[in-house]
C-alpha cells in the first residue's frame, strides 16, 4: 500500500530497451561534454581559437552542446515512442 | 544605488503578483486530497508540464544570476548555462522514465520504493530539505534585488514580499496552482527575454550606450620619487593614496567632492583614471562616489572602448545579426569594472575601477575560472572550473523540485515528453542569456553593487514598460520557483518524515494540513537566509545547491535504477556522506570566508564549488556500504 506510483501504470514491454537507448545517449553527450571540459582544463588557449565565420571554439562549442542537448531529446523520444507502439501494442 | 521609482512599473507588478494570486485561488479550490496537493493529482497534460518545468527551472539564478555573470565575467557566466542545460541531459536519459515509475508524491517514496527502510526515509527527507534551502536562497536574494530598483524599496521587504506570498500560495493551493503559476511564467519569460535580445541585436554595439551615459574623467598625474604630488588640472587636489593589492588609488578633491582615481603608467606618463567607490565612513553614513545616495552619482556603467568592425574602428554599428554581434564583440575592447577594498583612516573604502578587456577574453572561458597559465591558473583554480560544471551536470536530476515535477504527468511518455518540451524552451533560453548578459555587459547598464540585476537593468535602458514587464516576470519566477521548493520541502517534512517515517497516524485532510504547516515554517526560514545572503551573486549560490543536490541525491538515484546489490544502508550513508562533505566544503570555501567578513584567502579548503570532492565520496560511500551489507538485500524479493 505505501509505495503505488500516484496514477496507475499499465507494465511496460519497452522499458529495459528504452532503459539501455537512454544510457547510451547518455555516455554520448557525456563525451561531448567531458571534451569541452578537458578542452578548458588542458589547453585553455584553444577556446579562443576561430573556426568558422569569426567564431571561436568557445561559443561553437557552447552553443553546440546546447543544440545537440535539444537535438538528441528529440532523437531519443522518437525512438521511445516507437518502441513503445510496438512492443506494446497487444496490451 | 538609488533608483526611479515608475508608477506603470508599481502597476504591473501588482497586476501580475494578482494574476498569480488569483490563480491559485482558482486551483486552490480543486485541492482536496493529498494526491492533488503533492502532485496535482498526476494529470497536466505533458505540454503545460513541460513549460511548467521550464518555469522551474529558469528560476531567479538563470534569468538574473546568468545574465548578471555574463554581465560581469563574460563568457565565465555562460559556462552556466551550458552546465544547467546538459543536467536535462542526465535527466531525460537516466532519471526521468524509471523516477516516474517508482515514485508516488516524493523523491523520498521512489529512493525507498525497494526497501521500505526507516534510514533511507529520513536521510533522504533531510537531503530534499536540505537542498531545498539551499536552492531557497539564492531565489531570496534575487526577489529582494528585484523590488529595489522595481518599487524603490530596501532589500529586506523584497524578501519578505515573495516569503508572504508565496507562503499564502502554497498554504492555500499546492502543486495544482504552482504548475500553472510556473508554466504562465516560464512561457512569458522566454517570449519577452526574445522580445528584449531583439532590441539589444537592433540597437547593435555602441560606444556610448545611453544619452546619459557617464562620461569618465582621465587626468595626468604630477609624480616625484613615486607618490603623487599633484594633478595638471587645477581644479583637483590629492588628498590621500592607498595600496590595494598590485594596485594604487588616489583620492582626489574637487568642488568639494572626494572621489577615487586609479593610477597607471604607461611609458613615462602616469594617468589617474576615474573610478566608483562607496565609502563606508566610521560615523556609520555611507557615501557614493563622495556624495550621499540621494544625489546619484553612483553611475550605472559599462562601455566599450574600441569597436572594430571588419578592421576598421567605428562609432557605432547599427543593427546587428546573432553572430555578428559576437565576431564584432570578439574584436572590440570593453571596459569592466574590477572591485577593490582597502581602508583610508577610519574609512572603509570599496572601488570599482575601469579594466579595459579585449573582446577576445570575454567570449572565453577564463575572466573568472582563471584557466590559463598565463592568468596565473593554480591546480586549485582548475578543480574550480572543474567542481563547477560537474555539479552542474549532475545536479539537475537530483534537485527534489523538478523531481516532483515527475510526478504530476499522467504516464512515463508524458514525463519524458515534458522533459523535451523543457529542454527545448529552456536550451532557447540559455542562448539568449549570452545575447541579455552581452548587451548589459556593454549597454552603461550596470550597478556596480549588485550584478544580479543586469538583465533587468537593460530592459530599463529601452523603455520603462518593458522593464515593468520583465522584473515582475522574474518577480513571478522567483514566486513560482520559491512555491515548488516549499511544496518539495513540506512534502520532506510532513510526507516522509512526518507520516512515513514518525508513522504518526492521520487522515488525508491531515496531510494536507501537515503540509501546509510545514511550509509556513520552511517560508519564515526562507525570509531570514535570504536577508542573510544579500549581495551574492544568484548563480553562484545555486551553484552551491546543485552541488550538494548533485552529491547528496544524485549517486542514490542512479545507483538504485542501475546497480542491483545498492543496499539501504549504502544509500543512507551516501545521502549523508554527500550532505556533509559538500556544505562542509562550502562553509570553509573562500567565498563564505569573505560573507564572514574573513580574509578569503585563509579559508582552509580552497575551492568555492564542493562538486569535485563530494560526488566522488557519496559515490565510494555507496559501493563500499552496499557491499558489506549485501546480507540486507537477500533477505528481499526483488522480483517485482
Amino acid at each position: 500500500m505505501l509505495h503505488e506510483p500516484s496514477v496507475e501504470i499499465g507494465t511496460d514491454k519497452a522499458a529495459p530497451k528504452k532503459a539501455k537507448l537512454g544510457v547510451i545517449m547518455f555516455v554520448i553527450y557525456t563525451v561531448v561534454y567531458a571534451g569541452f571540459v578537458l578542452i578548458g582544463l588542458t589547453k585553455p588557449e584553444l577556446m579562443g581559437l576561430e573556426l568558422i565565420g569569426g567564431q571561436n571554439i568557445a561559443i561553437i562549442y557552447g552553443f553546440g552542446l546546447i543544440v545537440l542537448a535539444v537535438v538528441m531529446g528529440f532523437i531519443y523520444n522518437y525512438f521511445c515512442t516507437k518502441m513503445e507502439d510496438k512492443l506494446n501494442k497487444n496490451q | 544605488m538609488i533608483y526611479e521609482v515608475s508608477n506603470l512599473a508599481i502597476f504591473i507588478f501588482i497586476f501580475i503578483v494578482g494574476v498569480v494570486l488569483g490563480l491559485s485561488f482558482y486551483f486552490a479550490r480543486k485541492t482536496k486530497s493529498a494526491a492533488s496537493y503533492y502532485a496535482a493529482g498526476g494529470n497536466i497534460h505533458w505540454g503545460v508540464n513541460g513549460i511548467a518545468f521550464a518555469g522551474d527551472y529558469l528560476s531567479a539564478a538563470s534569468f538574473l544570476g546568468i545574465c548578471g555573470m555574463i554581465a560581469f565575467s563574460g563568457y565565465d557566466g555562460f559556462l552556466y548555462s551550458i552546465g544547467y542545460l546538459a543536467g536535462w541531459v542526465v535527466a531525460l536519459f537516466l532519471v526521468a522514465e524509471p523516477l516516474r515509475k517508482l515514485g508516488k508524491y516524493t523523491f523520498t517514496d521512489a529512493l525507498d520504493s525497494r526497501f521500505n527502510s526507516k534510514s533511507i526515509k529520513l536521510t533522504a527527507a533531510i537531503s530534499t530539505l536540505i537542498v531545498s534551502v539551499f536552492y531557497l536562497i539564492p531565489q531570496m536574494v534575487g526577489a529582494g534585488d528585484l523590488v529595489v530598483p522595481l518599487l524603490g524599496l530596501p532589500h529586506w521587504i523584497g524578501v519578505v514580499i515573495v516569503g508572504s506570498i508565496v507562503i499564502f500560495i502554497v498554504a492555500t493551493a499546492g502543486m495544482t496552482s504552482t504548475t500553472y503559476v510556473q508554466f504562465i511564467k516560464g512561457a512569458l519569460l522566454v517570449v519577452f527575454s526574445s522580445i528584449l535580445t531583439f532590441y539589444i541585436l537592433q540597437n547593435g554595439l555602441s560606444l556610448k550606450p545611453t544619452e546619459s551615459y557617464h562620461q569618465f574623467t582621465e587626468l595626468n598625474a604630477v609624480v616625484s620619487s613615486d607618490t603623487v604630488v599633484s594633478v595638471e588640472d587645477a581644479d583637483y587636489t590629492v588628498k590621500a593614496t592607498a595600496v590595494a593589492g598590485k594596485n594604487l588609488f588616489v583620492r582626489l578633491e574637487k568642488d568639494g567632492a572626494d572621489r577615487w582615481f586609479k593610477l597607471s603608467r604607461k611609458d613615462d606618463q602616469t594617468t589617474l583614471s576615474e573610478a566608483l567607490s562607496t565609502t563606508d565612513k566610521a560615523d556609520g553614513t555611507k557615501l557614493f562616489n563622495g556624495a550621499t545616495q540621494a544625489e546619484r552619482k553612483f553611475y550605472q556603467v559599462g562601455h566599450l572602448s574600441k569597436i572594430i568592425v571588419d578592421g576598421k574602428e567605428v562609432d557605432k554599428t547599427g543593427p546587428v545579426g546573432p553572430f555578428e554581434f559576437i565576431k564584432i564583440l570578439e574584436n572590440s575592447e570593453v571596459i569592466r569594472f574590477s572591485k577593490a577594498s582597502f581602508s583610508d583612516g577610519s574609512d572603509k573604502v570599496t572601488v570599482w575601477y575601469q579594466q579595459p578587456t579585449t573582446g577576445k577574453d570575454i567570449m572565453k572561458p577564463g575572466l573568472k575560472y582563471k584557466l590559463s597559465k598565463k592568468a596565473g591558473a593554480t591546480f586549485w583554480d582548475k578543480m574550480n572550473f572543474l567542481s563547477l560544471m560537474l555539479a552542474l551536470f549532475l545536479g539537475t536530476s537530483a534537485l527534489p523540485h523538478i523531481l516532483i515535477r515527475y510526478y504530476t504527468v499522467p504516464s512515463q511518455r508524458a514525463a519524458r515528453k515534458s522533459t523535451i518540451v523543457a529542454i527545448a524552451a529552456i536550451g532557447f533560453f540559455y542562448i539568449l542569456t549570452l545575447y541579455m548578459g552581452l548587451g548589459s555587459m556593454i549597454g552603461g547598464v550596470l550597478d556596480m553593487e549588485s550584478s544580479n540585476m543586469s538583465g533587468p537593468l537593460l530592459a530599463k535602458s529601452i523603455g520603462v514598460g518593458l522593464f515593468s514587464i520583465i522584473s515582475a516576470i522574474a518577480f513571478a519566477t522567483v514566486l513560482g520557483t520559491v512555491s515548488g521548493l516549499i511544496v518539495a520541502s513540506s512534502g520532506a517534512i510532513a510526507h516522509d518524515f512526518i507520516d512515513k517515517y514518525l508513522q504518526v497516524e492521520m487522515s488525508d485532510k491531515g496531510k494536507v494540513k501537515a503540509g501546509k504547516l510545514a511550509a509556513f515554517g520552511v517560508g519564515i526560514f526562507a525570509i531570514i537566509l535570504g536577508i542573510l545572503f544579500k549581495g551574492m551573486n544568484v548563480s553562484f549560490l545555486v551553484g552551491l545547491a546543485f552541488a550538494v543536490a548533485a552529491s547528496a541525491n544524485l549517486p542514490a538515484i542512479l545507483f538504485l535504477l542501475f546497480w542491483k546489490k545498492t543496499t539501504a544502508k549504502g544509500i543512507a550513508w551516501s545521502i549523508v556522506v554527500g550532505i556533509v562533505s559538500s556544505i562542509g566544503i562550502i562553509l570553509f570555501s573562500p567565498s563564505m570566508y569573505e560573507k564572514y567578513g574573513l580574509i578569503p584567502k585563509d579559508a582552509p579548503i580552497p575551492l568555492d564549488n564542493p562538486g569535485v570532492i563530494s560526488i566522488p565520496l557519496a559515490v565510494i560511500t555507496l559501493v563500499i556500504v552496499s557491499l558489506l551489507t549485501q546480507k540486507d538485500n537477500s533477505t528481499k524479493d526483488f522480483t517485482k
